[in-house]
């Protein structure tokens, strides 16, 4: 800008058209929610650097504490993308953590054939989600809507009461220690990890990632093309639900016992961990990195407040709603250059 | 077959069904309570499950008129639940604040002061949708989010609780041996049908969330008419905020109308309102609101756990939409004379022509 006001006649007309470019770049919003992430990281190191913020275990804890948020991001991130949204998410992880409670300390039954089914449970739903919003045309949003209330009700007919979890291989799973350079990461973080990199893996370098984007950034063209939209909906919906049921298990592990109102509202993380990731609420345009640092910049704020000591908590929500609301602003500027 | 044209004709009435529902659960409820249609008085006051259920029905009610509003225009407003918290909190804070709790002059600049910043809320969702193109449902997102975190930092993570008299009448007190909040209701009700019905504002309105940029091109400020309904929209969530302080005499920042949106879309889409928009029903959205409280008194009333009361909803949720799919009836009654006639009838209709994907489609991009 100041170029072009200083020397209106030098042949400097690319650097309008490089800001354009730069603007109209896709990876922008992970970049810029990247460039935010060290930003806070720098902001924390040089106010509570006597506190032990510099630690490798106060970086990897953002791992640890944020594992269930990864990967319920990571399946919010495939429907966001399709175009679609999943109000279910938080639902689903709290009906996990009370059915995984009452099968193994209720019922006694062996946590290894707890886990497949309370997988198999989330993904189910999931499935019906996305088989009613494709074969009966009903608002993605008003379906999982239904979804959340079914969830959480079943929560509350399994106990009204939280159970907590004694059982040995839960806590010893629990407790269970990677060591990282200089640190330690727990099961549910490695597990958050390997989920992160599968995703990446289906919807950067596969058939069906691709319908993903296809499909959320332009539905009518993507049937026409012959893409199995319908087929693809539902699959994306059914992974959302195993990805919340999977959330859900690794929140038994961090928590360690099954709570009704567990999770309650999760569901809008997940979605300002897509949107801050840089995944535009459209659909179609997005990486599963971004919601990788749209989750970090949540727990980052979470344990700035915590290092800060006097700040209280719902200064945690306020900072997700203003950065929430940035990242949205930044989307439209970027949507409203390419399209002119 | 032998239906006479007046029974078909009342059978398609929009009302029909959502009435019909509604008689249906109160009529359950006899068998469990046998006097549950008597109203009592009892110290001036009218008592009796009808009257409890208009009476915790109101906030709901209110809310939903709001969102009715919103919906015809094709939008929607996540922030209720937060803005009925952001209003409670204010008020009740100012309240306690004061010597004399009592004093009607500072209850009054207190309510004022709650609504004023319902409806900066309103204004603030109304221009990301209106002036800067942001999907409804994100934009209200950030309200949403944000906006019970500044409900806590007004009343410091606390509970506020007031004792105040006046205040009180607002949300627990009785009036001509009625509920107060009937009262509020009912003038709510009564000036958003007459501005809506009366004048062309409702036309206006549908006219928005048939087609914003046809509107905006024939002469309509398509914009204005968004802002205005967002703005009515957080009005009447900050009025019912007010009403669930008054009736608990406490600003919970926290709880205070946690999941009212998600009623209050629901009360919308039972009374019949197309959640693409450019039709709209008060009557439907009011007659739904009470829909959704009368199950869960039912629910309270027959006996069965009310941990259940959400599955229920959940089952209200999809049956009634999977009714309003086009798609599900052709498929369920598809060869059917009852669902073939009805499907043709209905694929006619403009609303439902909303339904078409290239419809679909333009809204989103508008």
């Amino acid at each position: 800008m100041t170029t072009t006001t200083h020397k209106p006649a030098a042949p400097d007309s690319r650097a309008p058209s490089r800001t354009a470019r730069v603007l109209a770049d896709r990876r922008l919003p992970v970049l810029v929610t990247a460039g935010l992430f060290l930003i806070m990281y720098a902001i924390g190191l040089s106010r509570y650097q006597n506190y032990g913020f510099a630690e490798t275990q106060v970086f990897l804890n953002l791992f640890i504490d944020n594992s269930y948020l990864l990967v319920a991001a990571v399946g919010a991130t495939f429907v966001i993308l399709s175009g679609g949204i999943d109000l279910s998410v938080g639902s689903v992880i709290g009906f996990t953590t009370m059915f995984t409670a009452w099968l193994v300390e209720k019922q006694g039954l062996p946590l290894v054939l707890v886990i497949p089914m309370a997988l198999a449970v989330g993904a189910f739903g999931g499935y019906l989600m996305g088989y009613v919003i494709q074969n009966f045309e009903i608002q993605p949003f008003i379906v999982t809507l239904a979804g959340l209330f079914l969830f959480r009700g079943l929560c509350l007919v399994i106990s009204k009461e939280s159970i907590s979890i004694t059982d040995s291989s839960v806590s010893s799973m629990a407790q269970a220690q990677v060591s990282v350079g200089g640190g330690f990461l727990s099961v549910g973080a490695i597990v958050s990890l390997v989920v992160l990199a599968a995703a990446f893996y289906v919807l950067h370098y596969t058939r069906f990632g691709r319908r993903v984007y296809a499909i959320g950034g332009n539905e009518q063209s993507a049937l026409l093309m012959g893409l199995p939209q319908g087929g693809t909906k539902i699959a994306v919906y059914t992974m959302s639900g195993f990805c919340s049921a999977l959330a859900g298990l690794l929140f038994t592990l961090y928590i360690q016992s099954g709570d009704p109102l567990h999770a309650t509202g999760l569901e809008l993380d997940a979605i300002a961990a897509v949107v801050i990731g840089g995944t535009l609420l459209t659909g179609g345009s997005g990486y599963v990195v971004g919601t990788l640092f749209g989750v970090l910049v949540l727990g980052l704020i979470k344990s700035l407040i915590q290092f800060e000591g006097t700040l209280s908590s719902w200064w945690t929500k306020i900072a997700t709603g203003v950065l929430l609301c940035a990242f949205i602003l930044i989307q439209r500027t970027m949507t409203s250059r390419r399209r002119t | 077959m032998t239906t006479t044209p007046r029974w078909r004709a009342l059978t398609r009435h929009h009302l029909f069904w959502p009435v019909a529902v509604l008689v249906i659960l109160l009529l359950v409820n006899v068998p469990f309570t046998p006097d549950f249609f008597s109203v009592k008085m009892t110290d001036g006051h009218l008592y009796g499950s009808l009257v409890s259920i208009v009476l915790f029905g109101s906030p709901l009610i209110l809310v939903a008129v709001g969102m009715t509003l919103v919906i015809a225009t094709g939008g929607i407003d996540l922030s209720v639940g937060a803005v009925v918290a952001i209003t409670g909190a204010l008020t009740c804070s100012y309240i306690s604040d004061q010597a004399d709790q009592d004093a009607l002059s500072g209850v009054l600049l207190a309510m004022a002061i709650g609504l004023a910043a319902a409806v900066l809320c309103g204004l603030w969702n109304g221009f990301l949708v209106a002036r800067m193109g942001i999907q409804p449902i994100i934009a209200t997102l950030i309200i949403m989010v944000a906006g019970r975190g500044v409900a806590q930092l007004i009343t410091d993570g606390q509970i506020i609780t007031v004792n105040s008299e006046p205040y009180k009448l607002i949300g627990g007190g009785y009036w001509l041996t009625l509920p107060f909040s009937i009262f509020v209701v009912a003038a709510v009700v009564a000036v958003t049908v007459a501005l809506t019905r009366r004048t062309a504002l409702g036309l206006l309105v549908e006219s928005v969330g048939g087609n914003a940029e046809a509107s905006r091109l024939v002469g309509i400020r398509s914009r204005r008419i968004k802002i205005m309904v967002y703005v009515f929209c957080a009005l009447c969530a900050g009025i019912a905020g007010l009403m669930i302080s008054s009736n608990t005499s406490a600003a919970d920042g926290n709880n205070a109308g946690l999941w009212i949106e998600l009623d209050a879309i629901l009360a919308v889409v039972i009374g019949g309102t197309s959640l693409l928009g450019g039709r709209f029903s008060i009557g439907g959205t009011v007659v739904g609101a009470l829909v959704i409280q009368t199950l869960t008194t039912t629910i309270y009333t027959i006996g069965v756990p009310t941990q259940t009361n959400l599955v229920f909803k959940a089952a209200v949720v999809i049956i009634v939409c999977l009714m309003q799919s086009p798609k599900f009836r052709a498929k369920v009654f598809g060869g059917g004379r009852f669902g073939g006639r009805r499907s043709a009838e209905r694929g006619a209709a403009p609303a439902d022509a909303a339904t078409t994907p290239e419809t679909v489609r333009t809204m989103e991009v508008s």
